[in-house]
């Protein structure tokens, strides 16, 4: 349990200073990498709890494909790679203050609501963790998991057809 | 460990992605700080399914990554086409509806 801390601490110590790097950098580039330091950590946070999973999904969906997906994004719209632009509006800081004000909001209902509540991961059980995850997706969440296939077909076709030139 | 040590984990990452999107104006910089936003929601979702001890938290865990990567294509499609025809992905200018 002692170990679990340990870790949970060095991980979200990393994932909350890669986090404000992507809103602070002036770099694009850069951004999309301390991004990829957020998902590897979100990944790591997920195997911790035993959803090992999903946190094989969430490297190979986001760091496998969705960085990709915004490198070429960075690239198609010709950001001047390595240089550094004005890419914070003059709204700053009541962004600032409004994401300031939305943490202790949220920080003081959870702590009024869980306090000291304990999440039990059991290890040995972790095996069939995966198992528990499909057997709930083709039976009880069947009908959503068709609807959500259908939405990114549906999704992916209508990025098609925007981004194609006439 | 606590359930707490998470949802607040949670709720940083979320304001640090509300602020991003706010604060950004550069298209694709702010469908980054969205990306923070659904990766903080995913953390509370795959939290509460091992507090409860059910597959559920993941399994809408995995529905949230589904939509984002959807949501990623079209979004970036868009700004996509911003530059096409602005040359610019600058969101301040966009507001040709602007009153």
């Amino acid at each position: 349990m002692v170990a679990q801390n340990i870790f949970f601490g060095i991980i979200a110590a990393a994932m909350v200073l890669s986090a404000i790097r992507v809103v602070t950098t002036k770099n694009v580039v850069h951004a999309a990498l301390y991004l990829v330091l957020v998902l590897a950590g979100v990944a790591a946070q997920f195997i911790l709890v035993g959803a090992e999973f999903t946190g094989v999904t969430q490297v190979l969906v986001y760091i496998g494909a969705v960085i990709v997906l915004f490198l070429f994004g960075i690239m198609l719209t010709r950001a001047r790679i390595g240089q550094e632009m004005d890419v914070d509006n003059e709204r700053r800081w009541i962004a600032g203050l409004t994401a300031v004000l939305l943490f202790a909001v949220m920080t003081f209902a959870l702590v009024d609501a869980f306090e000291d509540t304990d999440i039990e991961v059991n290890a040995a059980l972790a095996p069939q963790t995966t198992q528990a995850v499909s057997d709930s997706i083709f039976r009880d969440y069947l009908i959503p998991f068709e609807a959500v296939s259908f939405l990114l077909l549906a999704a992916l076709i209508g990025a098609i057809v925007v981004a194609r030139r006439e | 460990m606590w359930l707490n040590q998470f949802l607040v984990l949670g709720a940083v990452l979320f304001c640090i992605g509300v602020y991003g999107v706010l604060a950004r104006r550069n298209g694709v910089m702010v469908l980054m700080s969205i990306e923070l936003i659904l990766n903080a929601v995913n953390i509370n979702l795959v939290a509460f399914g091992a507090f409860h001890q059910t597959p559920a938290g993941q399994v809408f865990a995995l529905f949230v990554i589904a939509v984002a990567a959807a949501e990623v294509g079209v979004g970036l499609a868009l700004v996509l086409l911003i530059y096409r025809n602005r040359s610019s992905i600058d969101l301040e200018s966009v507001d040709l509806l602007k009153g």
